[in-house]
């Protein structure tokens, strides 16, 4: 194999397996270490570059870290991520002073956001300070989108939501409440310098079957019937509540249900567990709260008596593969279950009845806005999408990368520079050496296991709709659980003409990274490592070839838990261990803006 | 300090036949110098013990003074062990195992400790041919006392400082020839592939087998002017003999050209075979072997493999005629059978 060319951003990147998954590339981490250390305001402020909510996703994120923590390759749970990030979001201090701010002298351009949701906010928080003028259109009288409408406020407290927001809304961006933009053409007509169409993936999907228009008005729309909840124009359902669905929308309905009258609450799955859409977490949190799910239930028709709704019949299936391998059902029986209420919840999607067919922006597959998917532009140039409305329901984190990714493509715009000429990353290698066995992190692995989130108990939790049901962690856990993290941005680097070949690193290494062997194809060297390198998706490093016998190291990062024993044990400083401080750079921070 | 080894295993880590891993035959953390040749040694034992699945409880590791004497506390951190006074270790093996013959004996020594201070002690135990390994860690100076010359260091070479060395070395492995040992080979602590085989070999053998480890003194006998340093060794390394060790009822199935290699049958079964690189090379052939030792020290070469094997000799228990039971075993009637036995038996040498 050629050598590893360590000087490609992504070759140490893909080793933070936490930040590559990171959709906006949080440089977890570095703020682990900082809550290690109590810098909470630094913690905070490194989250709030790079995903803009810290407290908010401290508590709603999808978590694509997680399961991308290198941890669970040699134990089985991942460090508690997203936990960590609300720790430092509960313990920061006053931070206004650290938060960028609208320059005095603007720039003269007019940005249009359609929709308060986070990847508009992310928008204006990435335009604001470069002096843009950031207009945002919303249909209601409160900023923040699908987290304020659609996540519950005992996962998501609303003054955790008001303060984020008004970040950046502070900055001096101009909210226009109760504006829903009916017409694109009308809008572009209005002089904007750039369109950003931030207004999610608002229609819920509806269940056509039987019964459907004579029980109408008691089945609601999953996140229409939230949304009314959030905004106290529904305060009450019926005992009997069923939930067709089992994405995270009905698990915030079922427990929402439960918190205002729901007694009997049921989730219906058509599928088994493993297929279930919702996150595992959300449904153990269901679950505590007694609701029941259901699986192999396909609903078949709404069941009314004199006009009144009764429950609903399904059938009940199982599921096999066919020759294909495509899953089949065959239906067992058909049940009825009694219900006052039913939520659907089967998925939402999106829906531009407002942009005219002919101002430029062509619609593709599902009748969806043709998007790039790196500058965001739509064929129209200057219209830019993000967030739910670009693709499809996807979560915050992903509306937040889109967001900063459009702020780009808008900054180029307004300034004549082609959208598709993006910043690199900004990358620095910083040893970690500050004495012959002393590394500035904690470079001691830590056994323990993943702290285990408290909540207000039942009783409590059910008094009042807004009362948050995690309670954060505790100084203790925090403290056990920072420790769990591998710090696996502190790179191992390998400086092969230095190296003696004295194998100390080879024999000290305790998961059996490295081997100094022959060169050879990439299939046949992983099989003759000291432990062969059986992840196809982790590349291996292959150093040029040693001085002595010309041999070369390979290290297969894989398990490599980044104890600093190879460097600690190298007799000539061939090995190092250096952070890596890997900054995805926004909108001007360009090295092309530098005129600014 | 240094950090402690992260209490965390490979997940493919495989168990050996006692359902051991690699990790589990692991010691303390080594204080030896960042890059000692004496670490790679360890972690060659490490694997030899490992692969070979035998019972931390039943091994013994012994050691007398210096860097190489520290490193039983590197492996094995299950086993017995005995660390002696200077040179000594030899004495305190021969009579542990004349007291339990049922452990396999470690000995782990230096150029100092068996070279100088203790080779009265270790050519007793070659001609005793007590059952065990015996590594000798050979780095040509006192690194545990910054760096003079050692008793193995050649002529001509120069120490750190420069000065140059006017005495002539003693090669443990003629000696060991010389003095009729039954199992001598020489090794590099770089050549895990030649070691740990080797290492195998030896721990299988029945009797003493001697081997001697080129292990680099990064600090103080690692420089240009050295004859004992990873570069130096590496150039002048010429492997005479290759071993391949097999265990036991496992197949032998590498073909060789008919000619160049040589299988001995171990003790226990398991067969070495031995490639020859030289087609006159003959391992069992003590004489030969001797002079080709001769000949490659004069050509400036390092020659290094197992270097000769008999395994026809009787070892210090065969010749005592002592009993199969370990002596530690026996009850202790039999063991002291008291003093009217006594008198009986000297009254036989009146």
């Amino acid at each position: 194999m050629n050598p590893t060319d360590v000087r490609n951003p992504d070759y140490f990147h893909k080793v933070v397996d936490c930040q590559w998954a990171c959709p906006a590339h949080t440089n977890v981490p570095e703020y682990i270490r900082m809550v290690a250390q109590g810098r909470y305001d630094d913690a905070y402020m490194l989250n709030r570059d790079s995903n803009v909510f810290p407290g908010i996703l401290g508590r709603t994120c999808d978590r694509p870290c997680e399961p991308a923590c290198r941890r669970t390759r040699i134990e089985e749970k991942p460090v508690a991520i997203c936990r960590i990030k609300r720790v430092a979001a509960d313990n920061r201090g006053d931070i206004s002073a650290r938060l960028p701010k609208a320059p005095a002298q603007k720039l003269g351009k007019r940005i249009a956001c359609i929709g308060a949701g986070p990847a508009s906010l992310t928008v204006a928080n990435d335009l604001v300070p470069l002096g843009y003028d950031v207009v945002v259109f919303e249909k209601n009288a409160l900023p923040g989108g699908l987290m304020r409408t659609n996540v519950p406020s005992f996962r998501l407290p609303a003054k955790v939501l008001d303060e984020e927001i008004a970040m950046i809304v502070d900055m001096g961006v101009e909210v226009r409440y109760g504006a829903p933009v009916t017409s694109m053409k009308a809008l572009l007509n209005q002089g904007f310098d750039a369109v950003f169409v931030g207004s999610g993936a608002p229609r819920g999907k509806d269940l056509e079957l039987p019964g459907r228009k004579e029980a109408a008005a008691h089945i609601f729309i999953g996140i229409d019937w939230l949304e009314s909840v959030a905004f106290e124009h529904i305060h009450q359902i019926g005992e009997r509540v069923l939930i067709i669905g089992v994405g995270n929308t009905a698990m915030d309905c079922c427990r929402t249900a439960r918190r205002i009258g729901g007694k009997d609450v049921k989730v219906m799955a058509r599928r088994p567990r493993p297929y279930f859409k919702a996150s595992p977490w959300e449904l153990d949190d269901a679950e505590e709260e007694q609701v029941e799910i259901l699986v192999n239930h396909v609903p078949t028709k709404f069941v009314v008596e004199k006009g009144k709704l009764k429950g609903m019949e399904f059938e009940r299936v199982e599921w096999s593969e066919d020759a294909a391998g495509k899953q089949i059902s065959r239906t067992i029986d058909t049940v009825f279950i009694p219900a006052d209420d039913v939520i659907v919840a089967i998925g939402q999607e999106n829906a531009f009845p407002w942009i005219e067919r002919d101002v430029g922006i062509e619609f593709g597959k599902y009748d969806l806005p043709k998007v790039d998917e790196k500058t965001m532009q739509s064929t129209r140039p200057g219209v830019f999408f993000g967030g739910d409305s670009a693709w499809g329901p996807k979560n915050i984190i992903w509306a937040v990368a889109h967001g900063h990714d459009a702020a780009i493509s808008i900054d180029n715009h307004c300034r004549g520079v082609s959208v598709a000429k993006r910043p690199g990353p900004e990358v620095k290698l910083i040893t970690q050496k500050m004495g012959l066995a002393e590394w500035s992190y904690s470079n001691d692995y830590s056994t323990a296991k993943r702290a285990k989130m408290k909540h207000v108990d039942l009783q409590e939790r059910f008094k009042r709709i807004s009362t948050e049901v995690e309670m954060g962690f505790d100084a203790e856990q925090t403290q056990r659980e920072v420790e769990r993290c591998l710090n696996c941005d502190v790179q191992t680097v390998f400086t092969d003409k230095r190296c003696i070949e004295c194998d100390a690193c080879v024999d000290v290494c305790p998961t059996g990274c490295l081997t100094i062997t022959q060169n050879g194809e990439e299939p046949e060297l992983r099989n003759r490592l000291t432990v062969p390198a059986a992840n196809p998706t982790q590349e291996i490093f292959v150093s040029g070839g040693l001085p002595q016998t010309g041999r070369v190291m390979v290290k297969d990062e894989d398990v490599c838990v980044h104890c600093g024993l190879c460097a600690e044990r190298c007799p000539t400083a061939a090995w190092d261990m250096a952070r890596l401080d890997l900054t995805i750079l926004k909108a001007g921070q360009n090295g092309c803006t530098s005129s600014r | 300090m240094p950090s402690p080894k992260p209490n965390v295993v490979h997940p493919h880590l495989r168990p050996n036949q006692i359902g051991l891993t690699i990790r589990d035959y692991e010691g303390s953390m080594s204080t030896l110098c960042a890059g000692c040749g004496h670490d790679s040694v360890t972690a060659a034992i490490v694997r030899s013990f490992y692969e070979l699945s035998t019972p931390p409880h039943l091994i013994a590791k012994l050691s007398g003074i210096g860097c190489s004497s520290k490193t039983p506390t590197y492996f094995v951190g299950g086993a017995h062990g005995f660390n002696s006074a200077h040179g000594r270790m030899p004495s305190i093996a021969t009579g542990a195992n004349a007291a339990n013959r049922a452990l396999t004996y470690i000995g782990i020594s230096g150029d100092g400790d068996s070279l100088s201070i203790g080779i009265g002690q270790l050519v007793h135990a070659i001609r005793r041919n007590v059952d065990m390994l015996y590594i000798i860690e050979n780095n040509g100076v006192y690194g545990l006392t910054k760096g003079q010359f050692s008793a193995s260091a050649d002529i001509g070479s120069k120490s750190k400082r420069g000065e140059v060395n006017r005495f002539g070395p003693i090669d443990p492995v003629s000696l060991a020839l010389d003095l009729g040992a039954t199992f001598v080979a020489r090794s590099f602590s770089g050549d895990k592939e030649q070691l740990v085989p080797i290492l195998k070999a030896a721990l299988s053998h029945k009797g003493f087998a001697l081997v001697d480890v080129i292990s680099p003194c990064v600090t103080f006998n690692d420089h240009e002017g050295s004859t004992k340093s990873y570069l130096y060794t590496r150039k002048h390394l010429l492997q005479l003999i290759s071993a391949d060790f097999v265990p036991f009822a496992q197949e032998i199935s590498v073909e060789y050209a008919p000619g160049t290699a040589t299988s001995v049958r171990l003790h226990d079964g398991s067969v070495v075979r031995l490639r020859k690189v030289a087609a006159d090379y003959d391992p069992t052939d003590r004489q030969g072997v001797a002079d080709h030792l001769e000949l490659h020290r004069h050509r400036g070469e390092i020659a290094t493999g197992l270097l000769f094997v008999d395994k026809q000799a009787s070892d210090m228990h065969d010749t005592n005629k002592t009993t199969d039971v370990p002596l530690a075993q026996l009850p202790y009637e039999k063991l002291c059978p008291g003093s009217a036995k006594l008198d009986e038996l000297q009254k036989t040498f009146r």
